[in-house]
Formats: structure tokens, C-alpha cells, sequence
């Protein structure tokens, strides 16, 4: 058992009495079964199938601390740059793991966005229906979160409404000293007919190393709509596990897009359940990334339900000695009649020592399902480069035209102008283009 | 305006240009015909840019600069242009964006001002007009999804556009019917003037009675192995081939 794990499982005994719903019999009883199996299997290795090509042992060597220091001196202008400036947005704050209300946006009005920590000693009720139903006992890290997970955004859109603004959740990480290790989490509930958009993002604003798990579960009732960006453009020494599980009933459309530009080492999970007739699954995500860091996407879709739709569509752009994986599992289930599931990844290699692993999986039990996965690793066509440059435009304008061209058709599902202009400009950034014209 | 001398290029170890001598004066049409294989759209590519051919030997003189020491973009920026025979499909890309970026890129290496977006505009539609292109054409993406006909004048709106000293047109008559030639022809003419030169290459004589050449020649297993006035085109349209073969073997 590595060195984390260890100072994971000795710290609970302090730290379980200061956590959020200690006095939830329940949730108590929750983390410390959580723990027991987590103490069980401890972090995967890459001898598990699901951990084959990432390999988490370096990250596990640093001596993090597990208990952040609450920090109160960080003020909007530090974390601005972070944030849609020119969008009127509910925020939802936090610095270290915690809830930063001057920082912050939140409302009870009309709908509940604000923290998993309120809810936890507030909505009982509630934390006993949700709590832990989307995000499946028994994986690693979602065990590791759910004995600590202290605190998060707690959104709860009731039946109906729609949010008036998009939601912005920022989780800023900050300690010159050493490295941390943080774990927070999500709960949305988003009732039926609901509907809201959400935007997240991880962000470690000094030199130190950190480490997140997080999880985020997800519930969709019947019809409700739910737009979630995730932006990770962290700094070099700064690693993610996101486990994000989405739950789907009744002629719900969820869309979640994972925006990866940075980062040492991330690992998205993202899970959706599709649990009634009529859901529509949409995952999407654009990656770009270069020196030695790691993007890994491993992303499940289970029909279990009839008439269901599923759409994924990944693009990678590889630079420098950076390694990108994708690992895309489709289920059918037997009863799933009819599902319609389309998945695609596809990769562009722009240096030698740049690699990629890519997997996509398709088990089907039904026998009538319209079902399409497929992946691509290339680089920029000749012919087509040439004809750019044979018009005059100059070789790396090309090259980042065509890199462009090659991924902007997964930013096609944002719904929010600023957030999809704030996207065209990383992209252009990071492939050294002049953006400034609408594409 | 351009001089190619003694020009021989191979791919692997196969030559396929033995030798190419070929002068085009400003205001001056120049046909290039052959059959399949000759070497036709080879020399296109080269003058072009396309880096996949070894320049073996001789060279190429464009207003008194070695062509061939030049970058695809650069020759771009002197005023040559080639309409591709298979134009590049680019899905993402739109045609208005694309010309634009074309253009400015041009002006920038001339040290000039990016053009004012309502003068572009304006440059556009008017082109579009003259192509009997729908408006629609320039907010869609480059090619993608184009017929072949539509391929072909997007390649000559580009043109229009970018108003080259030296237009090579390489086989833009292929797969157009008789309206579409028509159309195309138009736009070709309406380049032509005292400063710039055309180059066509084709297998017909059809788009020569819009265009009509100053100097058609034949080129067979890369050389030019005859050369004349348009009356030569016609000759080629009656009697094929083989007897430019048997004179040649």
C-alpha cells in the first residue's frame, strides 16, 4: 500500500468527527463502509484493466497534506481570470475545499444552489434519497471521496423552474508550502422539466503540487435539461481524478463537455445511466495538450431502457511528450431496444513523442439497436495543408487552421456564446492561431 | 513573367519532367495539352509548390526571382495561383473565412493593412455575382460537401479574389457541363489583362473556345514536344493523340 493511502486511512480517525453530517447516522455510517472497502482494494495500479495505461504511483509518491488550511486571504482579482467576466453568472466558490461565501454567488430563491455541506445537516431527506445513487460503491476513488467529501455545490432545481443564469463552481487550490490533496463533491438534482447550465472548474493558483479527487453525481429527473462544461486548464503540477456520474430517467437530455488543455495528469470518469425511455446522452470533449502531461478519458453509457439515445464524440490534438487515452464503453442491455448510440475519438499527433491509447467498447444484449463507434489517430493531411498554403496561408496558420477545423465540431452543443468564445481563444492560444474572425 | 528552363523533376526514381522549357509574357494565354501521364499536372505542382517532387535539375525564373527556392505561401504572396484539379475538402472552415485569411495574409507579407471587412464584403458578393454563386457559398465550409462542379468555381472565385499574376488552371474544365463551363470561362476572362497570364491545362478543347490561347503546347512524356497558336488545339480535337505519339517514340 503506497504512502497516500496509508495517511489517508490513519487521518479518518481525526478527521471523521469534523466532517459535514456527523450527525447523520447514515451518511456516518456511509463514509466508514466507503473506507473499509477503499481500505480493501487501496489506489488502482496499471494492472487493472481500468488503470492500464495511467499510471497513478509517481502522483502517490508526494507527501500531501490531507487537511487544507483554511485560506482566507484570496480575493476575487486572484481568481477573476478563472471566472466568465463578461457573463452574469451564480457562483458557487470554493478555496482549499472551502466554501468561500464572499466569493460567491448563491440563492435559495427559487431554486438551491449553494453547498453539499448545508445540505448534508440541512436536507436529510434528501442526502438519504441522493446521496451516493449515481456514483457506484465499490470504485476506488468515489470511495476515497465519499469517506472524506466534507463539502461542494449543491444545486437543486425543483420541477419546472429553469435557472435564470448559467452557474459557474470554482475550486481553487492554494499553498505555496507543499502539496495538497483535496476532495470534493457534487450533488444536482435537476427535477422534472427543469432546467439549468453549469460550468466547473479545478484551479491550483500557486507552484505546488496538487492532487484532486473529485466526484460530481447528477440526477435528471423526467424531461429536465442539463447543459455541464468542465474547463481544465490547470498548471503543470496539478492532477485530477473527476469522477462525474450522471443518472437519467424519462425524455431527460443531459450534455456533459470536458474541455481538457492542462493539467500533469487528468482522468475523467464520466458515467452516464440512461434509466428511462426517451433519455438523450451527449458527451463531448475537446483535448489539447502538450509537454508530459496525461489526459485520460474513460467514459461509460448504460442503456438500460428503450428508445434511448447516446451521442460521444472526443477530439484529441497531441503536442510535445504528452499521452492521451480514451477508453469509451457502450452497454446495451437486453431490454434497451432500439437505442441509438454513436461514438467517435478521434486524435491528431503533432509530434513524434506524443502518444495515444485509444478503446472504444460496445457490448450489446439487444438485438434491435442502431449502434456506431469508431476512432482515428492521424496527422494533418498533406494535400489539404498544401492547398492552404498554396493560397498563401503561411504553414503554421495552416496547420492551426486545420487543427481547428479538426476539433471545433465538438464545441457544437455549447449553449453559452461567452463560454464557447472563452474556449475558441484557449484553442487558439494553445495551436498559436489568430482566432479573431467567427469560424 | 515566368521562365522554366530545362526543368526535370522525379518522384522515388522515376522521372517524370525530362526537360521542360516554357516562357509566359504578361497579358499572354498558354494551353498546355497531352495525353494521360504526360506530366501536366506535375509541372502545375511544381510551379505551385507541392513538395513532393526532387527538382533534379534547371529552374524557374518568376519576374526575375528563383521560383524554386520559394515556400507554396510565398510564391502565393508574388501573384500565382493553381485551381486544383481535386480541390481539398475542409470541413470547419469557412470559404468567406478562408479568403479572408488568403487575402490578408497576402497584404500582410506586402507590409499592407488587413482589407477593410466591409471592402471584403463588398469584393465578395460582387465575385459571387460574377460566378453565379449563391451568397450562401461563403458561410459554408470549404468544399465539404460540394459538387464537383461547385468545387470547380469555388476554385475560380478564389481566383477572382486573389487576382494572381500567373492563374494555373489545372484541368478545371474536367466534370463541368456546359453552363458551368460557360460561367467559369467568364470569370477567367474577365482576369485576363496586359499584366497577368493564364496557364491552362487541359485534355479539351472545349474551354479554349471561351478562352481562347495565344500559345497551345503539347506536352508528352514530360517535354513539351510541340508548340503553336490555337489552330494547334483544334488539330489536337480532330486528330487525337497518336500521331504526336508516333512522331515522339
Amino acid at each position: 500500500m503506497t504512502d497516500l493511502a496509508q495517511d489517508l486511512l490513519s487521518s479518518f480517525v481525526v478527521a471523521e468527527a469534523g466532517l459535514n453530517g456527523a450527525k447523520n447516522l447514515g451518511v456516518v455510517n456511509m463514509r466508514k463502509e466507503a473506507l473499509d472497502r477503499f481500505e480493501a482494494t487501496g489506489f488502482p495500479t496499471t494492472r487493472d484493466e481500468e488503470w492500464k495505461y495511467t499510471n497513478l504511483k509517481p502522483l502517490l509518491k508526494h507527501d500531501y497534506k490531507i487537511m487544507l488550511k483554511s485560506e482566507s486571504a484570496v480575493s476575487f482579482g486572484d481568481i477573476k481570470q478563472y471566472l466568465l467576466s463578461d457573463l452574469d453568472t451564480y457562483k458557487i466558490v470554493f478555496i482549499n475545499g472551502k466554501y468561500s461565501s464572499w466569493l460567491s454567488e448563491s440563492t435559495h430563491q427559487s431554486y438551491d444552489i449553494c453547498t453539499f455541506a448545508a445540505a448534508l445537516n440541512k436536507y436529510p431527506d434528501i442526502i438519504k434519497k441522493y446521496l451516493g445513487k449515481a456514483a457506484p460503491a465499490g470504485e476506488t476513488f468515489v470511495d476515497l471521496n465519499m469517506a472524506f467529501a466534507d463539502d461542494g455545490a449543491y444545486i437543486r432545481v425543483k420541477a419546472n423552474q429553469t435557472v435564470d443564469k448559467p452557474i459557474e463552481i470554482l475550486y481553487i487550490t492554494t499553498d505555496e508550502n507543499g502539496a495538497s490533496f483535496s476532495q470534493n463533491r457534487n450533488l444536482i438534482i435537476v427535477e422534472q422539466n427543469a432546467e439549468v447550465q453549469i460550468m466547473e472548474r479545478h484551479q491550483n493558483i500557486d507552484e505546488a503540487e496538487s492532487f484532486t479527487n473529485f466526484v460530481s453525481e447528477v440526477f435528471a429527473a423526467r424531461d429536465a435539461r442539463v447543459s455541464y462544461y468542465k474547463v481544465q486548464n490547470d498548471s503543470d503540477k496539478s492532477s485530477l481524478v473527476d469522477n462525474t456520474h450522471v443518472k437519467q430517467t424519462t425524455g431527460s437530455n443531459v450534455h456533459v463537455g470536458t474541455y481538457s488543455f492542462g493539467g500533469k495528469l487528468v482522468r475523467n470518469n464520466l458515467h452516464f445511466y440512461s434509466c428511462g425511455e426517451h433519455a438523450e446522452s451527449h458527451m463531448d470533449g475537446i483535448t489539447i495538450i502538450g509537454n508530459e502531461q496525461t489526459v485520460d478519458h474513460h467514459t461509460l453509457v448504460d442503456h438500460k431502457e428503450p428508445n434511448c439515445y447516446s451521442r460521444e464524440l472526443y477530439k484529441g490534438i497531441y503536442l510535445g511528450k504528452s499521452h492521451g487515452i480514451f477508453n469509451g464503453k457502450v452497454f446495451v442491455r437486453q431490454k434497451a431496444q432500439k437505442t441509438n448510440a454513436f461514438q467517435q475519438n478521434d486524435n491528431i499527433l503533432l509530434s513524434d513523442k506524443a502518444k495515444v491509447d485509444t478503446k472504444p467498447q460496445l457490448e450489446i444484449f439487444a438485438d434491435d439497436v442502431r449502434c456506431s463507434h469508431g476512432c482515428t489517430v492521424g496527422q494533418l493531411d498533406k494535400n489539404a495543408l498544401f492547398y492552404l498554403r498554396s493560397r498563401g496561408i503561411p504553414k503554421r496558420e495552416a496547420e492551426g487552421l486545420m487543427t481547428y477545423a479538426f476539433a471545433s465540431d465538438a464545441l457544437e452543443y455549447v449553449k453559452i456564446p461567452q463560454l464557447e468564445k472563452r474556449l475558441n481563444g484557449v484553442i487558439a492560444k494553445k495551436l498559436g492561431i489568430n482566432l479573431e474572425f467567427s469560424l | 513573367m515566368i521562365k522554366i528552363k530545362n526543368l526535370k523533376a522525379r518522384v522515388e526514381e522515376k522521372e517524370i519532367l525530362c526537360g521542360i522549357n516554357l516562357e509566359i509574357n504578361p497579358g499572354e494565354v498558354h494551353a498546355i495539352m497531352g495525353p494521360n501521364g504526360s506530366g501536366k499536372s506535375t509541372l502545375s505542382s511544381i510551379i505551385a509548390g507541392r513538395e513532393d517532387y526532387d527538382i533534379s535539375g534547371g529552374s524557374i525564373d518568376f519576374e526575375g526571382e528563383n521560383l524554386l527556392s520559394l515556400s507554396p505561401e510565398e510564391r502565393a504572396h508574388k501573384g500565382i495561383f493553381l485551381s486544383f484539379q481535386y480541390p481539398v475538402e475542409i470541413p470547419g472552415v469557412t470559404v468567406s473565412n478562408f479568403i479572408k485569411t488568403a487575402i490578408n495574409e497576402s497584404r500582410k507579407s506586402r507590409g499592407e493593412e488587413p482589407m477593410e471587412a466591409r471592402k471584403m464584403l463588398a469584393m465578395m458578393r460582387e465575385k459571387t455575382v460574377l460566378l453565379e454563386m449563391d451568397k450562401s457559398y461563403l458561410s459554408r465550409s470549404l468544399n465539404e460537401g460540394f459538387s464537383g462542379g461547385e468545387k470547380k468555381r469555388n476554385e475560380i472565385f478564389q481566383m477572382a479574389m486573389l487576382q494572381p499574376k500567373l492563374a494555373i488552371l489545372d484541368e478545371t474544365d474536367s466534370g463541368l457541363d456546359i453552363d458551368a463551363l460557360r460561367i467559369v470561362a467568364n470569370g477567367v476572362n474577365k482576369l485576363r489583362s496586359k499584366k497577368n497570364a493564364v496557364m491552362i491545362i487541359t485534355h479539351y478543347q472545349r474551354l479554349l473556345n471561351y478562352v481562347e490561347p495565344d500559345f497551345v503546347h503539347v506536352l508528352y512524356n514530360g517535354k513539351i514536344v510541340k508548340s503553336g497558336d490555337k489552330n494547334l488545339a483544334l488539330e489536337l480535337e480532330a486528330k487525337g493523340y497518336d500521331w504526336i505519339k508516333a512522331e515522339n517514340t
